[in-house]
């Protein structure tokens, strides 16, 4: 046989094959987002690499590194003795990936700060660790005024944690592990209603055509004008009598009896969605307004005004045991109506980009209709300032009771800053050289530290004697994973999908906890 | 190139670059293990006697060598069959394009040992079954970054197989190997702690996997409704059919997939499907599981923490199986796995497989038993057993082409027209186990007469 004419299809590119893996998960779009933007990386360490080495792998647009000081002994790759670190760091991170663009600065944080603070302004994030707490609180400040989103990691032997400080976040793709399918089954749409009324239930069907049947005589014998089932013993009834008129062995019957549980009351606008339309970045656009938030004002109006307060059809539906016909035009009928709700989206979007003289492409088809798909589950974060956590404030209190902090791993967010306050104002490491002795100053700043705080708690002895145990060590293992999940949230802030933590993570590799607490 | 200079062990235990690791390893801790002797013999042990196994360098081996080397360890093996794709580059990060074709962990190895010269990686390029027990023997711990379950199984099932008995049945500690695991699949990942013979072993744990997904033949043939079943129809009754280059279906090669698309895209317009993409195609053939650099550095790190952990007794192991999940925020549960008394690999306890009735039951309806039962997830089991004349009979074996053939007869045949008794044990062979395993035959009692 002589071999087949040479392949119309579309081969992937070189790029798309490489990031393969990964497209899978956050779509070209994703990457798209990934690849445009530029990070800096405020200080050389361990775990600042492997953040940074996390994005460079999945082909960041590009970084910068911040350091001042030299390569020491203790640090590794020894090769670079006495060169600047930043250089040294960014050709080690530049061998990663070559797409990516590298760059460095060889001077500190606090001189950057001094001398020219517009210089973080021009990055999507700041990824920083290892800072003092001044140096910390100026760097967090200074990202907080021009809205860059700040990612700051610890790692201190065996400990490690997160703390994300940004203004708003919007998410449209949330991914959620269980998604619920959206099929109106309990309040068809005109379409949907006209086909499954003139379509009669065989074993060929889909469960969605069964299940509507026996839905229709449920809210028959309803008095209250309920449209489905709510508690288990109403669901139990509903699948028995669909059990009772099952012949034997109908799929479509047994997958109709398993959905009821799953099938109705998706498509009203769950808290967070109802929380968006109430927002004032919703209510008052204006010319800088985020596009996201255009569209969620254009999507409120269609719920609220044109859909019954329905979010627009999702269009998405799940496989069901039927013959193909049944099956792909059910299916067309959900997508031609969700194609319509998008429509009609995008159509009041139009309008408001004009009221507000903004360029009609700022906003395309497909991205309404991705918001249209995805509406049950966008979602708004707004951070704290990190410097709020530093003064007394209410967020703090409801962490001490009876005066403990709340869990163990809360101790370590505070032990942690005790660590920094140590650094500022000791100029050096608890435990570098001698444990016993810095263990008392440690004390006593700690205490110092929460009570400035109103917080009427205590850390207990052993918790600061372990800190000034490490003497500052950075083990490359709790280094490792908190830099792999502060890449990870990155991401997320990037691609606008996913959400990302809120707004801090502690990692305790002793007893392999993790906890996430707000600040 | 640059080559490191040998190492010298003194010297190496005196660099600086060791500070962080040796107050964690020479200072008293209140959080520390309860024998934990805090002692400069500690980075010595990591750096000169501990030999450590790491099996798979992919996603999850290139992060365990590089955490371990940088933890201290100075002799770590790796081993994998597999070579360098480009679909690897965005998270296997010791491989560049350069590599592209060459083997994973001779690569891998080569670039630890040029980068950290305190420690020494020793490379072995083929599969896990092409050792015998007197190799896993050398190592004291073994990590496993594998995406096999049935690899996992191998080996499992070989370091129980190591174990050795004292005279009152008790487990010779000494015979131990610890064994580490870590899986991810997309921003889930899991790490676990498995002491063979005491905790909870990957066969008292089989059902932790997720199901694959198979769609119905009939769906396929008859009634597609999905892109994915485009794809499948294409794949498993068009290519045979077809034959379009006279050979296998090899999901790596390009033209092969490109095939593949096309026909799956016309069977898919005949059917008004549509969503039918490259990369939808290429992921089905291959089974493809999304990956990403963070996830496998996490779960990594995990790994290499619990090693950490065993191989210097600083802090207590994690019981003993963690949970991490990244999409919404950051979660992480850890909790105690349990051991299993029926378990087919740790316990001792006889297999007993129900048969209903021995007269209506084939030798094919107990392979395939064997093969969906949750607690047995057998891929290809060879039987084998003694009749009640004391001779040894081969009931059925696919994988010798001879035996197969003198064998596939009894396939059809009943347990009864076979003259296997209640009671009788059968031996099978798999590839999820380097040793046999017996299961003993348990017929209905003959009271429940079926009307």
């Amino acid at each position: 046989m002589s071999s087949p004419a040479p392949p119309k299809s579309p081969e992937l590119s070189d790029k798309s094959k490489k990031y393969d893996r990964q497209i899978r998960l956050w779509g070209d779009h994703g990457q798209a987002f990934l690849e445009a933007a530029t990070i800096c990386l405020v200080n050389v360490t361990a775990v600042g690499c492997e953040a940074a080495k996390g994005l460079i792998l999945p082909g960041i647009g590009g970084f910068t590194v911040a350091d001042g000081s030299t390569v020491k002994e203790e640090d590794l790759g020894n090769n670079y003795l006495g060169k600047s670190k930043a250089l040294a760091c960014k050709q080690l991170l530049q061998e990663l990936n070559t797409d990516v663009n590298g760059d460095y600065v060889d001077e500190s944080v606090d001189y950057i700060l001094a001398n020219r603070p517009n210089f973080f302004d021009s990055f999507d994030l700041v990824i920083a660790s290892n800072l003092n707490e001044q140096s910390l609180l100026q760097l967090a400040n200074r990202l907080w005024e021009s809205n860059v989103p700040l990612v700051y990691c610890r790692s201190l032997g065996m400990l490690g944690s997160i703390r994300l400080q940004l203004k708003e976040h919007c998410i449209v793709e949330a991914h959620p592990d269980n998604r619920q399918f959206d099929l109106r089954l309990e309040q068809p749409f005109h379409a949907l209603r006209e086909h499954l009324e003139a379509t009669e239930v065989t074993s060929k069907m889909p469960w969605l055509v069964v299940l509507y049947k026996f839905i229709k005589i449920w809210q028959k014998e309803q008095e209250d004008g309920r449209l489905a089932p709510s508690n288990y013993k109403e669901k139990t009834n509903l699948r028995e009598a669909i059990r009772a008129e099952m012949k034997k062995d109908e799929e479509n019957y047994e997958e109709a009896m398993k959905a009821v549980n799953t099938s109705f009351g998706a498509g009203l606008v769950p808290s967070s969605l109802k929380a968006i339309f109430e927002d004032d970045a919703c209510e008052q656009l204006h010319k800088k307004s985020d596009i996201f938030w255009i569209m969620a004002k254009a999507l409120k109006h269609f719920v609220v005004e044109e859909n019954k307060g329905y979010l627009p059809l999702p269009g998405v539906l799940p496989d069901m045991t039927a013959s193909t016909d049944s099956y792909i035009t059910l299916q067309h009928i959900y997508r031609q109506q969700a194609l319509h709700d998008a429509d009609q989206v995008y159509h009041k979007c139009q309008h408001y980009l004009k009221q507000l003289s903004l360029p009609a492409d700022s906003i395309d088809e497909r991205t309404v209709r991705l918001l249209c798909r995805e509406a049950a589950g966008m979602f708004v974060l707004r951070g704290t300032r990190i410097a709020d956590e530093y003064e007394k404030n209410c967020r703090l209190l409801p962490l001490v009771e009876e005066n403990e902090l709340q869990g163990t791993l809360t101790v370590y967010n505070f032990a942690l800053r005790a660590y920094e306050r140590f650094l500022s104002e000791c100029g050096s490491i608890p435990g570098e050289c001698a444990v016993e002795q810095d263990i008392g100053r440690l004390k006593s700043i700690t205490s110092k530290m929460l009570n400035d705080l109103g917080l009427h708690a205590t850390i207990s002895d052993d918790v600061l004697h372990e800190i000034c145990r490490y003497g500052g060590a950075e083990l490359h293992a709790v280094s490792a994973f908190i830099g792999g999940c502060a890449a990870q949230e990155v991401i997320k802030i990037i691609t606008k999908q996913y959400k990302p933590i809120d707004n801090t993570f502690i990692y305790n590799a002793i007893s392999t906890e993790s906890v996430t607490l707000k600040l | 190139m640059s080559v490191a200079s040998p190492p010298n062990p003194s010297l190496a235990l005196q660099s600086k670059r060791w500070n962080g690791l040796r107050h964690v390893l020479e200072r008293e801790g209140l959080f520390c293990k309860d024998d934990f002797t805090p002692s400069p013999d500690n980075l010595e042990f990591l750096q000169t006697k501990c030999k450590v196994l790491i099996i798979g360098a992919g996603g999850l081996g290139c992060e365990l060598l590089k955490d371990l080397a940088l933890m201290g360890f100075g002799d770590l093996h790796v081993i994998d069959m597999d070579i360098i794709e480009l679909s690897n580059l965005n998270r296997q990060f010791l491989f560049r394009r350069t590599d592209i074709g060459a083997s994973k962990a001779e690569c891998a190895a080569r670039f630890i040992n040029n980068r950290v010269p305190t420690c020494k990686v020793t490379p072995h390029f083929c599969k896990i079954q092409d050792f015998d027990e007197s190799f896993y023997q050398k190592f004291h711990i073994i990590v496993c970054g594998l995406d096999s379950i049935v690899a996992r199984r191998w080996i499992n099932g070989m370091l129980l197989s190591m174990l050795r008995y004292e005279e009152d049945n008790s487990i010779d500690v000494a015979s131990i190997i610890p064994m580490i695991d870590g899986g991810t699949e997309g921003f889930k990942g899991n790490a676990r702690v498995i002491l063979p013979g005491f905790t909870a072993c990957i066969e008292c744990t089989l059902d932790l996997f997720p199901p694959q997904v198979n769609y119905p033949l009939c769906t396929i043939a008859n009634t597609p409704r999905l892109p994915e079943h485009c794809v499948e129809y294409v794949k498993l009754i068009q290519w045979d059919k077809e034959s379009p280059f006279g050979a296998p279906l090899d999901g790596d090669d390009p033209q092969h997939i490109a095939w593949i698309y096309e026909r799956a895209q016309e069977r898919a317009n005949q059917f008004n499907i549509s969503g039918i993409t490259y990369r939808l195609v290429q992921g089905v053939i291959k089974h493809i599981i999304p990956a990403v650099a963070s996830t496998n550095a996490v779960i990594a790190a995990a790994c290499a923490m619990e090693v950490f952990k065993l191989a210097t007794s600083c802090y207590d192991s994690m019981a003993n199986y963690f949970n991490f999940n990244d999409l919404d925020g950051i979660y992480s549960y850890t909790y105690e796995a349990e051991k299993s008394d029926s378990c087919l690999a740790c316990s001792n306890a006889p297999q007993l497989l129900t048969i209903e009735d021995p007269n209506t039951t084939t030798l094919e309806d107990v392979i395939k038993e064997l093969c969906e039962l949750p607690r047995f997830q057998l891929k290809s089991p060879a039987l084998t057993t003694v009749m009640a004349d004391g001779k040894q009979r081969t009931l059925y074996l696919a994988s010798v082409k001879s035996i197969e053939e003198a064998t596939r007869k009894n396939l059809t045949q009943s347990l009864g027209e076979l003259g296997l008794q209640d009671g009788q044990q059968l031996t099978i062979t798999d590839v999820t186990s380097p040793t046999a395993i017996t299961i003993q035959l348990k017929y209905q009692a003959n009271e429940i007469e079926m009307s």
